[in-house]
């Protein structure tokens, strides 16, 4: 049957013609077409892989703005601390100075009100001496001849004298 | 099931065919006597003759549709619009002799001592019997195949032209048309059939693919060749699948034939000739199915015209042109699943002869 007997002229011109048409098309339509296609997937791979990239990056971003935030904002709590602290250690001396100095001029005022005293009791030691010589010295005058009245002049002047 | 019923229905077909043209058979056997051979000849040549002239009255389907599915010195578009081929014979006493198959168109269809036998399918044979010619004549069929390989280069060439230009862009037209069948046939047929060193093998698969499709789809053309529905056509095709199969097949492939994994000595002796001869049927029944769904699409349709011709009845035409026209349908299906599958069955065989270790997919 002709129809299931290959004709040996149209294997050979099949073999030529085919071979030719797939080296021809390997060269100069399937290598540029597939390294294309090849080429443009990695460039679309590539887009997707830095819009992951640049998503994790700005994850990373957002974080670490919110961990300067949060950094700033212990350093700020951190600096009214210590500045309440260093003014409240500052009324603190002030008032301790303060007090230190007032207990001083207390103390001087004090040490100024002894000497004043001892200055006056010593006056006054040497008023009442004046004072007792002067009354002896008025008794012996006036009133030797009676023996009574020298008496009681003598616990007058003695109970005038007990002053200090 | 589809598969199976055409191939039922092309062997009855066929079957059908010899059955019609087994007088014309009978008397090729004539021709066989070494001292009547021209007469012989001449004489089957104008029994042939004689029945086309009566055709007219007598429609005889079956030569009708031999004479569209076979390979021809001539392309005949329609009757009476003939191309004449050039016809290029080998013999050893003469060399090359090279000329047109116009100069057949004679009473006796003779011409410089060869003789051009309409059969079922057309030859050329020598007066002279004792001589030995090669026929290596420009036939409908070759024309055809020239046509759709510069078809073939010209679109694909194209293709990568316009992926140079426009690198880094996205493909545009005619270019993201092919881009789909390319990417599917790379993505889908080859990729996880051969496995992981596809890429070698991939510009063979693709030609394939393309040279069948665009072979399936040109011969549903009217007054187109039938390619892809000639046998010799899908065996060359088979045996450089076959070739390309074996050239790379690794041990664990040869190995596997003559000692297959787990089975048992004795049943040896049943399993080497079956995978031997297993070898074989893979590129036999990639021949045998293109041909088959291929020639039975033709035969088919064939048919329906004849149907025409032999109502003879203007009412039946319209009809049979529904028909036609759902057939055709189908047959372009046909077109794009037949290369499809030539080429998903190629790279399975592939993948089956270079995959490392595991079991190989035998193919049945």
């Amino acid at each position: 049957m002709s129809l299931l007997t290959p004709n040996p002229g149209l294997i050979f011109w099949m073999l030529v013609v085919f071979l030719l048409v797939v080296f021809i098309l390997a060269k100069f339509a399937w290598k540029p077409i597939l390294n294309g296609l090849k080429e443009r997937e990695n460039e679309i791979q590539g887009a997707l892989d830095l819009a992951e990239r640049t998503k994790a990056e700005m994850v990373q971003l957002k974080s670490d703005n919110e961990k300067l935030i949060a950094e700033a904002n212990a350093v700020r709590d951190r600096i009214l601390r210590d500045a309440k602290a260093a003014a409240d250690r500052t009324i603190q001396e002030s008032k301790d100075v303060a007090s230190v100095e007032a207990q001083k001029i207390i103390e001087s005022a004090r040490e100024t009100i002894r000497q004043e005293q001892q200055v006056a009791v010593s006056k006054i030691r040497k008023e009442v001496a004046t004072l007792s010589l002067e009354i002896a010295e008025k008794v012996l005058q006036r009133e030797l001849k009676d023996k009574e009245a020298q008496q009681s002049l003598i616990s007058e002047l003695a109970a005038s004298a007990r002053l200090n | 099931m589809y598969k199976h019923f055409r191939l039922l229905l092309t062997t009855a077909l066929v079957a059908a065919t010899c059955f019609f043209s087994a007088p014309a058979n009978a008397d090729d056997h004539a021709q066989h006597e070494p001292k009547k051979v021209v007469e012989g000849i001449n004489d089957a040549e104008h029994k042939i003759e004689h029945n086309l002239e009566e055709s007219e009255k007598e429609f005889n389907i079956g030569e009708m549709i031999m004479h569209h599915i076979a390979d021809s010195h001539e392309w005949e578009f329609t009757h009476g619009v003939v191309l004449p081929l050039p016809v290029i014979l080998y013999s050893e006493d003469r060399g090359l002799e090279v000329f047109s198959s116009a100069n057949f168109h004679n009473d006796h269809h003779e011409y410089n001592g060869y003789h051009l036998v309409h059969g079922d399918s057309e030859q050329i044979v020598p007066v002279d019997e004792s001589r030995v010619i090669y026929d290596f004549s420009i036939t409908k069929n070759v024309a055809s195949m020239l046509i759709s390989a510069v078809l073939l280069i010209l679109i694909f060439t194209s293709v990568a032209k316009s992926y140079k230009r426009g690198k880094g862009k996205a493909p545009k037209g005619f270019q993201s048309a092919m881009e789909v069948i390319i990417l599917f046939i790379r993505d889908e047929v080859v990729k996880p059939n051969v496995g992981p060193k596809y890429e070698r093998y991939l510009p063979y698969l693709l030609t394939l693919f393309f040279f069948i499709l665009i072979n399936n789809i040109m011969g549903l053309l009217p007054g187109s060749a039938n390619l892809t529905g000639n046998i010799a056509v899908t065996m060359t095709l088979a045996v450089l699948t076959f070739i390309v199969v074996h050239l790379r097949a690794n041990g664990h492939y040869y190995k596997h034939l003559v000692k297959p994994d787990g089975v048992p000595i004795p049943l040896l002796l049943i399993m080497i000739p079956v995978e031997i001869v297993g070898v074989f049927m893979k590129p036999f029944s990639l021949m045998v199915r293109l041909f088959a769904n291929i020639t039975a699409g033709h035969i088919i349709l064939l048919s329906l015209f004849g149907l025409i011709f032999i109502f003879q009845s203007f009412m039946i035409a319209p009809v049979i042109s529904v028909f036609a026209l759902f057939l055709n349908f189908i047959e372009i299906m046909v077109a794009f699943i037949q290369a499809f599958i030539f080429t998903l069955l190629s790279s399975m065989y592939i993948g089956s002869a270079i995959q490392e270790h595991s079991h190989a997919d035998h193919g049945h």
